[in-house]
């Protein structure tokens, strides 16, 4: 059996690096925290694990749009191994600011370098932490969030709406089911404030390539690794920590396939 | 500017709406009376580099503009035929976009140029004339401290690239200046140069500059007879304020007068001694591992890591630059925890707001809208804490009249660090000569020289410049995590931030363990040529660190500088010559004994008269006690600051415990985290602040105390681990032509600080680190105002199982409710006796005793998982607390009054009175026996049950005082504040 092994990147306002880390040694996995200056000079490193995870944070202070400078700056450099890694069949996980460099490097939803849907500006104008409720699609591909129904997570941003660029992209992602997870109100509604934080065009939350394993989500599920976490767990809503299980299916995806 | 300069504009595309713009177009109608049919803000860029048309399409499409929800244009304006003003960052203001950009455009085009950002909005509407726009520009756009502005008429083009470069035109050079002259020339000196040095601090440096000896040493390094000005920079910023808190340090006379007093007089030789540090050795806990000595306190929080906590103030520069101010300030502590010890990572952050009213009417000329500071100051603090990625667990916002001319912004970073690395005890600086003094980090400009004798100076209208700056969070993550990592690898043996008096005090306070340095100025990177010496030494361009690096391990330094994109340079070496010596080139520009630069400040001496003040009796009220109630929630100091919580990330790091707002936006009494992900141990942080209690300092000390105390208690801090952090915002005590009160204002320093020693000895708490800002006051023409003495009083404690821990909501029907402590008819100071126009006699005082015994059985209940809520008793009262639990659980719930221990069977006291040292839990029905029996002995009693429907009751006795909807209160506390 394959072990899993992730190189999670941090550096230059990355800010999550260490709990997701945590998380996915809390499920299995192995993890390394590997600076992106580290993988862009010597991008030869990425073959060492078949796991990359992009976590959240402020790369270069969101400035000129979120995760801009670093999505070319890992596109630039580090673009040709970054698609021999997906080639490989091994699994891209990119979380809040993660995932907006993977939707601006163009890596989501199609792995080909081409920018075809944004995450901006929340529509309420503001950074917000609140907790949210997502709905995950059970038909998707991705291998992220098999086998969940639901799943509460902490979002934290201040550009997560997501906008496709045109009808066709959107059908297409529909179509192929790579709207991996959306914000869902009490009522089941997808297009409610605050339940739906951002604005997101049909609640979308999270996507994933065709394959399945390219996922970015806006949510941090690395944020609910314990059962303290939860807003309501006073009350005994729980008892694990439930954002743990996007990396548990990471981890035996990998070592059932790899 | 030149042919080199070009410009690019971006903007949403199409249907997009702009919630900012949005709010602009109203917030334009209400100034200028003038409705705009249409407002966009389109942002610009602005490059110095001579790059081409390919090169600029390429940036547009590839850097600047989202593919797919905005549109550029690098050839003519965006909104031609609007009205468009331009704002963008005075020349050396940190333009952080501007710096991305440059590095952006260094990725896609391998070219180094320039860069900088503004802002234009465009706004279509009829103005009869620019003016309006001017005021549009100035009242609501533009900072005239950091920005500049400029309006373009419609149908003007108007497409220049605005280039603020900073081009000093001057050799640098160092000053010799005469000292051996009269007083008058000496004070002449002083302000002159901002040195905010006093007459006999200024004779002192005289006399030392006369002695035979000083001038023979300094001749030898070739020095003159006078001072250099490199010199007295360094000693002013040394012996300010800021720096040795001179009076916490000064001899009092203090002395009461006034009817029924009886004359008392007193000397006390330094409040810090007497007071402060007194009470720690007082208390002597097993768990203090440094107190005073460092830039932070530290505990012990388990048998691996130590806690490093401190709480800063920055409210001199958010009064001027509300954003920056507060960003600097935050980032700053950030640092002061950084530079603890060998290095603590920061893991949670906590910000107390004082501000004028929101719907503030009276604002001075020469001040800013408490709602435009209040808005800056949430913004800075946002983008401090969430860029950085530190969860902001803790905080709170108080609005009083007297902060609208100068409002308070306490800061505060907690730290983790392993209580040992290498065998070697991290909380241990050690310096040998030879050591190199390495500054990492941001580079020198002319930003914020004179912080820190600014800080020490009153605010008056005209005071601005180079004082102000803003941070840049991405430039300090990227510091931090190299510090940590350089710290973990063993390559440094001191590590000291850069905060107030920059180099010099960095550099300065790091020698002291050495005995000397050696700093060639020269060697520092600057962001542009032109500084002088003593500037260079001075200035507070944040964002650095100063490390003492063994030269053998200088290569590895620079190998991780190299990694996480941050610069490192050698600016000196430590020695051991007893002397600070400053060089540039190959001159000596400073020479001064360590001795006397740091201990040489002579002691203060002061006068303090204290006086019974006669309280404003608040008008009968005319409230029924359910409107009070609604009113009181819906207060300023009460209402949900859910507005603010909400932009402050607490979760990032992973360990939220306890957030602000917990499910149904349950305020929560302080912040519990997890520090080591996997374990259960938890650290909550709290605090106590009650400026509102003007009666008697002492007794608003020891409130402040006291309700820090049951707030981390309340959050399951084990009652008896826990530690605490003084902050004396003060207005001027030192009594002068300007300033008749200032001895009576010292004397309510003296009280409180007795106050904070008492409480914090009685409930043996330590103080572990603190802070004082003096002069907290504002001069417009001859009018002053001042704000109250405020004191926060910051509490960390340890958790022993996070797992056990109560929120404040009300859990489940049947649950029965208990009421701790002892309600007296205490109503002076209150919120409730706000509401109707005055403060009243007669605040609260705290038993510490009492208290002490309850507060101990209650943190073990909690401990034992017993308690299913709890949530502490003070703004608003028992009324209030009562009802915010129910609004938490959203359910109901109902309470007798006559059930509760009490003195007093006044209904409004009972409940709306503030009184110390009590909360509201509730329990399982099932538990309530064994609950009792743990709370033996104490004031518990139970009064009440959560009810099934969605009534909030309060009666005493048979009679009804209070029967609302939890719905409806909750409408009133969550509409309360309108930002």
């Amino acid at each position: 059996m394959v072990k899993a092994k992730a190189i999670v990147l941090d550096g230059y306002g990355i800010n999550c690096p260490h709990e997701t880390a945590y998380a996915v040694r809390a499920v299995g996995g192995e993890a390394d925290v590997r600076h992106v200056s580290e993988v862009t000079d010597s991008p030869a490193l990425l073959s060492d694990y078949n796991m990359l995870v992009l976590p959240g944070g402020f790369s270069f202070g969101d400035d000129l749009g979120s995760a801009r400078v670093l999505a070319n700056r890992l596109k630039h450099r580090v673009g040709g191994e970054m698609t021999e890694f997906v080639n490989a069949g091994k699994l891209v996980l990119g979380i809040c600011n993660g995932f907006q460099a993977l939707v601006k490097m163009g890596l989501l939803p199609v792995p080909d370098f081409t920018q075809r849907v944004t995450l901006t500006y929340n529509a309420s104008g503001k950074f917000e932490d609140r907790w949210v409720r997502l709905a995950m699609n059970q038909k998707s591909p991705c291998v992220f969030t098999k086998g969940i129904a639901y799943l509460d997570l902490p979002v934290r941003h201040g550009e997560g709406r997501f906008i496709p660029s045109g009808r066709e992209v959107l059908e297409e992602m529909l179509g192929k089911n790579m709207i991996a997870c959306q914000y869902i109100s009490p009522s089941g509604k997808v297009d409610e404030y605050p339940y739906n934080p951002n604005g997101s065009v049909g609640g979308v939350a999270g996507v994933c390539d065709a394959s399945g394993r390219i996922f970015g989500l806006m949510p941090h599920p690395e944020a609910y690794n314990h059962f303290t976490n939860h807003p309501a767990w006073t009350r005994g809503v729980n008892k694990v920590g439930e954002g743990l299980k996007i990396f548990r299916n990471a981890v035996e995806h990998i070592e059932a396939n790899l | 500017m030149g042919g080199d300069a070009c410009r690019i504009e971006v903007r949403p595309t199409g249907n997009l709406r702009d919630p900012e713009a949005a709010s602009l177009a109203r917030q334009i109608s209400e100034l200028a009376g003038v409705r705009p049919s249409d407002v966009a803000i389109v942002r610009a860029y602005n490059i110095y580099g001579g790059l081409s048309d390919e090169e600029m399409e390429r940036l547009g499409r590839e850097l600047f503009a989202d593919a797919v929800s905005e549109e550029f244009s690098f050839k003519e304006p965006f909104y031609p035929d609007y009205w468009r003003i331009e704002v963008g960052f005075l020349p050396g203001m940190t333009d952080n976009e501007g710096n991305t950009a440059r590095e952006g455009i260094r990725d896609v085009l391998g070219k180094e140029v320039e860069a900088y950002a503004s802002r234009v909005y465009a706004i279509k509407a009829d103005f009869e004339d620019d003016a309006v726009l001017a005021e549009i520009a100035k009242k609501l756009l533009a900072n005239e401290v950091i920005q500049a502005w400029k309006v373009y008429e419609p149908e003007s083009g108007g497409f220049e690239p605005y280039v603020p470069r900073v081009e000093l035109d001057h050799a640098p050079v160092a000053k010799e200046i005469e000292l051996q002259v009269p007083d008058e020339e000496l004070m002449k000196i002083s302000r002159e140069r901002t040195l905010a040095l006093s007459l006999e601090e200024m004779r002192e440096i005289k006399a030392h500059f006369a002695k035979a000896a000083v001038r023979k040493e300094r001749e030898g390094v070739g020095l003159g007879r006078g001072a250099t000005d490199v010199e007295l920079e360094a000693l002013a910023q040394s012996w300010s304020e800021h720096c040795k808190h001179k009076i916490f340090n000064a001899r009092i006379d203090y002395s009461e007068e006034g009817d029924g007093v009886e004359g008392k007089e007193e000397k006390v030789d330094s409040i810090f001694k007497t007071y402060i540090r007194s009470a720690t050795d007082e208390v002597r806990k097993p768990y203090v591992v440094s107190v005073f000595k460092d830039n932070g306190g530290i505990i012990r929080f388990d048998h691996e890591n130590d806690i490093a906590v401190k709480v800063e103030t920055h409210n001199a520069p958010s009064a001027l630059d509300p954003y920056g101010g507060a960003l600097t300030g935050i980032l700053g502590v950030n640092r002061d925890v950084l530079g603890t010890g060998m290095g603590a990572k920061p893991i949670a952050n906590v910000n107390m707001l004082c501000f004028g009213f929101l719907d503030g009417k009276d604002v001075p000329k020469g001040c800013l809208h408490p709602r435009r500071i209040a808005k800056g100051v949430v913004r800075g603090i946002e983008h401090g804490g969430n860029m950085v990625g530190i969860p902001t667990v803790n905080g709170s916002v108080v609005f009083e009249q007297c902060y609208t001319t100068r409002p308070l912004v306490y800061a505060g970073t907690v730290g983790l660090m392993p209580h040992a690395i290498g065998g070697r005890e991290t909380a241990r600086k050690e310096i040998k000569p030879g050591h190199l003094a390495v500054m990492v980090g941001g580079r020198i400009g002319k930003d914020g020289i004179h912080g820190a004798t600014f800080s020490s100076q009153q605010l008056t209208t005209g005071i601005v410049g180079s004082v102000v700056q803003i941070g840049d969070p991405i430039t300090q993550k990227k510091v931090i995590d190299m510090v940590l990592e350089a710290r973990d690898l063993g390559l440094f043996e001191a590590v000291t931030d850069n905060g107030a008096g920059g180099l010099s005090s960095s550099i300065g306070e790091l020698a002291q363990l050495s005995g000397g340095c050696e700093v060639h100025l020269e060697k520092c990177p600057l962001k542009y040529p032109g500084l002088d010496p003593w500037e260079i030494l001075l200035s507070e361009s944040q964002e650095r660190m100063t490390l003492a690096v063994p030269a053998e391990k200088m290569p590895e330094i620079e190998k991780l500088a190299r990694k996480h994109g941050v610069e490192a340079s050698v600016v000196g070496t430590f020695t051991d010559s007893g002397r600070f010596h400053i060089l540039f080139g190959k001159s000596t520009v400073a020479y001064i004994d360590m001795q006397f630069l740091h201990e040489g400040v002579p002691q203060m001496h002061l006068k303090a008269v204290w006086k019974d003040r006669m309280p404003i009796p608040p008008n009968k009220p005319l409230m029924q006690h359910g409107d009070a109630l609604r009113a009181l929630l819906a207060s300023p100091n009460i209402a949900s600051k859910e507005w603010v919580i909400r932009q402050y990330d607490h979760e990032v790091q992973g360990g939220s415990a306890l957030k602000p707002l917990m499910e149904g936006n349950a305020p929560s009494d302080g912040g519990v985290i997890r520090p080591l992900l996997g374990r259960n141990e938890g650290l909550a942080v709290a605090h106590g602040l009650c400026p509102r209690y003007m009666e008697d300092a002492y007794h608003m000390a020891m409130n402040a105390v006291d309700e820090g105390v049951r707030n981390a208690v309340a959050c399951g801090a084990k009652f008896g681990y826990l530690a605490c952090l003084d902050n004396f915002c003060w207005p001027d005590p030192i009594k002068g032509p300007r300033n008749p009160d200032g001895d009576f204002k010292l004397a309510q320093l003296v009280r409180a600080a007795r106050g904070m020693h008492d409480a914090v000895v009685g409930y043996g708490i330590p103080i572990i680190s603190g802070k004082d800002s003096m002069k907290n006051d504002y001069h417009a023409g001859d009018s002053k105002h001042s704000i109250n003495p405020t004191l926060l009083v910051t509490v960390v404690g340890k958790v022993e199982d996070v797992t056990k821990i109560a929120s404040s909501d009300f859990k489940e029907v049947g649950d029965a409710i208990y009421v701790l402590g002892t309600t007296r008819h205490e109503m002076g100071g209150s919120e409730y006796f706000k509401l109707h126009g005055g403060t009243g006699a007669g605040m609260p005082r705290v038993r510490v005793k009492e208290n002490s015994e309850l507060y101990a059985a209650l943190s073990k209940a909690i401990e034992r998982g017993m308690v299913r809520s709890v949530h502490d008793v003070s703004d608003g009262g028992l009324a209030c607390a009562f009802a915010e639990c129910a609004m938490g659980g959203e359910v109901g719930a109902e309470m007798d009054l006559s059930l509760i221990s009490k003195d007093t069977d006044e209904d409004a006291a009972l409940l709306f009175s503030e009184s110390a040292g009590r909360f509201v839990v509730s329990v399982r029905e099932k538990d309530a026996f064994k609950f009792e029996k743990m709370m033996f002995g104490t004031k518990t009693k139970k009064a009440g049950r959560v009810r099934g429907d969605k009534r909030v009751v309060l009666r005493n006795g048979n009679n009804a005082l209070v029967n609302e909807d939890v719905f409806d209160l909750r409408e009133a506390w969550a509409g309360g504040l309108k930002w």
